[in-house]
């Protein structure tokens, strides 16, 4: 690493990694459940642990995006960050936020709308932590030697990002205004400006691993946020298809979410391209192979899965459906998780010195993980369509349904297992790599 | 061949285009909720019926107008289809009215705050939805 102050990334990266394991531990006490092992009912029922899971991928999300920025914004800037305390004074109360958000849910100290459990209290103190980061990075950002096109579309994503947060903090009666502005910060955030987040982290990871002109990339860059904004503001339409807004929507949200999959398309041609220009050269392999994973699964994931139920006349049929749980575990996975992954993979070695990367552990839980949230992905389709076959479609009782579908939760359930076998590796390796240096370098050039 | 500041440019029109279609569709959505939606027969304890909704995170395993975690049943039409009296009885012992079945929190609540359930749901069922649930294909 070239300055001190990124050393900060490898203890955001450590927090987002005991959060991804706990993450998975949920999914595992819903995916019992789904199959009706329920044993763990009285103290955990299902909508605690849905709420832990979802809100422990937000928060391990957001502090794999944190270490990333720490990371990328001094190399970008060619500075030391200008506040490293005030960073770890952030990271310890995003650890106190999380810890005392996920304790409160199991005492049911939450609000009750899907993504932002957290209670209003502690979403006080969550804005204070984001408007300190913002400020850490953002004052770097101006104080630098220089301005990249990379470190700025990634500062817009994430002062976005803690921008709309804040509609989600309104309070509302009408269960319909309530939605209307809670897609405000769910849809604009992960089809939208995380998209912006993601852009700039991937562009920094292939600039460095691919060694193609920055000129070129992030001209790329460009064309694909623009690509994001163009279909992704007005795509939110098919969030308000059948919540009590008007039928417009069904019309624009149509239109604009079957044009979200072109953003990601761009982003899968241009991470491939530029892998493949660049010769792959750079001796961590897995980082590169990361970073194409990250950017062909949220192809899938995220375009092609939102594209098969976007469209009004089917999506009648699928929302509210385990389709959506398809789409929504590998979107997320392919264009957040892995992003973060392939990130950790490429910088651990230069925040720990140790050139412990291409291991056959790290193999390993490259391809457990993404075949096993592959086969997730396939077993939450079947379910799915089952149940809008037999639920929507012919009119059959919701819980005859769920006991028809259970086989395929059993298959969930094993695939579930490759996936965290692979996690568990990824795991294993970041510990084994220890603790970061103090020691400034290049350890790819030595 | 597109140029960097051209690709800038694009990226800068476009947000700043479609932000403001967005906006101006969002002012239009905000007008009309309150028709679509009824909104005058939003009682208080209708809207107390949606703090206890959220207080136990009911979505975190129903959904309601499509929205929520799958596990259990959709609650738009509850009312409609159900009726008061099984939700009430949902309310007060899950168990009593499945055996064996999937489990839900046992709430036992009180009679005040089955109420507000109730009248929520009651104006849950009648918001235009956009016909939303559709019927099954044998029953159109």
């Amino acid at each position: 690493m070239k300055f001190k102050s990124q050393k900060l990334a490898y203890y955001f990266f450590a927090f987002a990694m005991l959060l991804l394991f706990l993450q998975i531990t949920y999914g595992f006490i819903m995916g019992f459940a789904r199959i009706g092992m329920e044993g763990l009912h009285e103290w955990i029922p299902f909508n605690v642990a849905r709420a832990t899971h979802t809100n422990l991928l937000v928060v391990w999300l957001l502090a794999g995006f944190m270490g990333a920025a720490y990371y990328i914004i001094p190399d970008e800037t060619d500075r030391e960050l200008e506040w490293p305390w005030l960073g770890y004074v952030q990271l310890i109360s995003l650890v106190v936020v999380s810890v005392t958000a996920v304790i409160g849910f199991h005492f049911n100290w939450w609000e009750g709308r899907k993504f932002l459990e957290i209670p209003r209290e502690l979403d006080y103190l969550v804005v204070v932590n984001v408007l300190a980061f913002i400020a850490n990075i953002g004052v770097t950002l101006l104080k630098g030697k220089q301005r990249t096109t990379t470190a700025g579309i990634l500062f817009f994503g994430l002062l976005a990002a803690a921008l709309f947060y804040l509609p989600g903090m309104i309070h509302f009666d009408n269960q319909t205004t309530d939605s209307f502005f809670r897609w405000w910060v769910v849809h604009l955030w992960v089809e939208g400006v995380w998209e912006l987040i993601m852009g700039g982290i991937l562009s920094f990871l292939l600039i460095k691993l691919t060694g193609i002109d920055r000129e070129v990339i992030e001209k790329w860059l460009y064309v694909i946020v623009g690509l994001t904004f163009l279909s992704g503001i007005l795509g939110i339409g098919h969030h308000y298809y059948y919540i009590g807004t008007p039928n417009y929507w069904l019309a624009v949200g149509g239109f604009f979410s079957a044009l979200e999959p072109l953003a990601f398309l761009g982003m899968a041609i241009f991470a491939v391209t530029m892998a493949k220009r660049g010769g792959r050269k750079h001796p961590n392999a897995l980082a590169l192979n990361w970073s194409i994973a990250c950017a062909l699964l949220s192809f899938v994931g995220a375009g092609l899965l939102g594209f098969a139920h976007t469209l009004p006349m089917w999506n009648k049929w699928t929302h509210g459906t385990l389709v959506t749980g398809m789409h929504g575990h590998l979107a997320f996975w392919g264009a957040y998780a892995a992003l973060i992954l392939a990130f950790i993979t490429y910088a651990l070695p230069q925040l720990t010195g140790r050139k412990l990367y291409n291991s056959k552990m790290a193999s390993f839980a490259f391809w457990a993980s993404n075949i096993g949230m592959c086969l997730m992905t396939v077993a939450f389709g079947i379910a799915g369509i089952i149940q809008v076959v037999l639920e929507r479609r012919m009119g059959m009782d919701f819980l005859t349904v769920q006991t028809e579908i259970e086989p395929h939760f059993i298959g969930l359930l094993l695939a579930a297992t490759l996936f965290a076998s692979g996690i568990l590796a990824y795991i294993y390796v970041f510990i084994k790599a220890g603790l970061p240096t103090d020691r400034l370098g290049e350890v790819y050039d030595e | 061949m597109l140029s960097k500041n051209g690709a800038k440019y694009f990226f800068l029109i476009g947000t700043v285009f479609f932000g403001a279609i967005f906006l101006s569709l969002s002012y239009d959505t905000l007008v009309q909720i309150p028709k679509q939606t009824k909104e005058q027969n939003m009682t208080p304890l209708v809207v107390k019926g949606k703090l206890l909704f959220d207080r136990h995170n009911c979505m975190g395993c129903h959904t309601i107008m499509g929205e929520g975690a799958y596990y259990a049943p959709d609650l738009t039409k509850v009312y409609e289809t159900k009726g008061e009296d099984w939700i009430r009885n949902m309310l007060i012992d899950p168990e009593m009215v499945y055996p064996g079945a999937r489990k839900m929190v046992k709430y036992d609540m009180n009679e005040a705050d089955q109420d507000a359930m109730v009248a929520f749901l009651k104006w849950i069922s009648e918001v235009d939805t956009n016909n939303w649930p559709p019927k099954p294909v044998n029953q159109e």
